[in-house]
């Protein structure tokens, strides 16, 4: 190889067509909605949540339950729907990998996200995006890629 | 807990070592401003700052921002209430920044009671962004002197930043972590919600003992004073995350009705005097329903009077 120079540039490919983006999207609201009951926020934390989708929480939360989980572990807005919360806990302890990830703090929800592929943005970058002032990384934390 | 120059009553006391008192302010539904220093008026030189509620149990009140512009005019610290329900993150820094330029020094960041539980069931409610979110964001507003935008503000706010956690309601291993976040997003300060389980209010302190969060953080505990056997009733069938243990319905059930506002004091005193014992807990926060009259009672059965005195309300 001497001699020769490495051409590191990222390979030039063309954008995904509107077909597979709009394929993607499909499969991705049908196997997450069926499995996660997922709100296709475009930016999914599922891994940092035990595998219970935050934007199930009628309050949107994504950094924890608010006070009002009832005593029996459910929802004070929907009685009959365990906390999201309580699910997220309970799930985080049963993951092999990512399980203190519920102690990061996720950084506000881009609204502009909602309905989109949260596979493409991540592919993208695009769920990694936070507005400027926001300091919220942790020491230790890789630098957003955006 | 910054080694900042307190400009918060509050701040000062706390950093003093002193075990503070905060009450929540029965709030208003006048126009007439006269009607909040009314209010305030049982709570003056009794408490050290008064809580302003954002639109309490999701019904509309007078503005946090309004009621604590007029304690300050009668020489009572505030703390303000803020909370992530009805507004978006634009206006939530708009009432910030105003709070902070009319002389508000403490403010206390919380999701909200849900608008179904409110008179106003069939509103849209906004959680744009949720409290750890906002708690971060009144930091990032003091600290770096900018919007959450990154934009740059003139004069950046100046106040005590402050939130709540509740000890009390599942999933209660995950609590005191939850803590943790919050003070990582800012919090300098906690109010817990209503305490009458002194078991799950030890276990929670002791864990965010172990965690270390305890020389991170100042914790009020909430107390609650019972005016009767029914508003204990009420306490634990209609607000959610409160937990009442039956024997404090008991206790008040087997007490006569003219002897139930005596009764509930009593009881208030008795946890006062547990949670003062519990190490890592600061002072407390005071909380009735129409039974406002008792609070000077608890704090003075206490012994936790005379309170310091005010000196330099919302000065820089």
């Amino acid at each position: 190889m001497e001699g020769t120079t490495l051409d590191r540039r990222p390979p030039q490919t063309a954008p995904p067509s509107k077909g597979f983006r709009r394929a993607l999207l499909l499969v991705e609201r049908v196997t997450k909605e069926a499995v996660w009951d997922c709100r296709m926020c475009g930016q999914c934390i599922l891994h940092s949540t035990g595998l219970s989708c935050p934007m199930r929480c009628p309050k949107n939360l994504r950094n924890g339950p608010c006070g009002g989980t009832l005593q029996n572990g459910n929802c004070e807005v929907v009685p009959e729907m365990k906390c999201v919360w309580v699910s997220a806990w309970e799930g985080s302890r049963r993951m092999p990998l990512w399980r203190d990830h519920i102690l990061h703090v996720e950084p506000p929800v881009d609204w502009r996200l909602q309905g989109t592929s949260s596979w493409e943005n991540l592919v993208t970058g695009r769920d990694r995006h936070v507005p400027s002032g926001w300091t919220g990384q942790r020491p230790g934390d890789p630098e957003p890629r955006a | 807990m910054t080694d900042r120059d307190p400009s918060s009553h509050l701040h000062r006391l706390l950093l003093a070592g002193e075990f503070v008192v905060t009450a929540e302010m029965q709030t208003s539904d006048s126009a007439d401003p006269t009607h909040v220093t009314e209010l305030a008026e049982t709570l003056r030189g009794r408490v050290d700052a008064v809580n302003c509620t954002d639109n309490s149990a999701a019904h509309a009140h007078i503005a946090p921002m309004a009621a604590a512009r007029l304690l300050l005019d009668q020489g009572v610290e505030p703390l303000m209430q803020l909370v992530c329900r009805d507004r978006n993150r634009l206006a939530l820094q708009a009432d910030l920044l105003g709070a902070a330029a009319l002389g508000v020094r403490n403010v206390v960041c919380m999701t909200g009671d849900d608008v179904s539980t409110g008179d106003h069931p069939e509103t849209k409610p906004i959680y744009d962004i949720d409290s750890v979110h906002l708690i971060r964001m009144a930091r990032i507003m003091r600290d770096e002197g900018t919007y959450l935008s990154g934009r740059q503000l003139t004069d950046a706010p100046d106040y005590l930043i402050g939130a709540v956690e509740n000890p009390f309601a599942p999933p209660l291993e995950f609590r005191p972590m939850r803590l943790g976040t919050k003070i990582e997003a800012g919090a300098e300060f906690i109010q817990t919600q209503i305490c009458f389980n002194l078991e799950k209010m030890r276990l929670f302190m002791a864990r965010c003992g172990e965690l270390g969060l305890l020389d991170h953080v100042w914790v009020l505990a909430g107390v609650f004073v019972p005016n009767s056997a029914a508003g204990a009733r009420y306490l634990r069938d209609q607000v959610p995350g409160v937990d009442v243990p039956d024997h404090v319905i008991e206790r008040m059930e087997a007490t006569p009705r003219e002897d139930q506002k005596a009764e509930g004091v009593a009881i208030a005193l008795e946890i006062v005097e547990a949670v003062r014992q519990i190490p890592g807990v600061s002072g407390i926060h005071l909380m009735t329903i129409n039974h406002e009259e008792a609070i000077p009672r608890v704090v003075e059965g206490a012994g936790l009077l005379p309170r310091p005195p005010v000196s330099a309300l919302g000065g820089a």
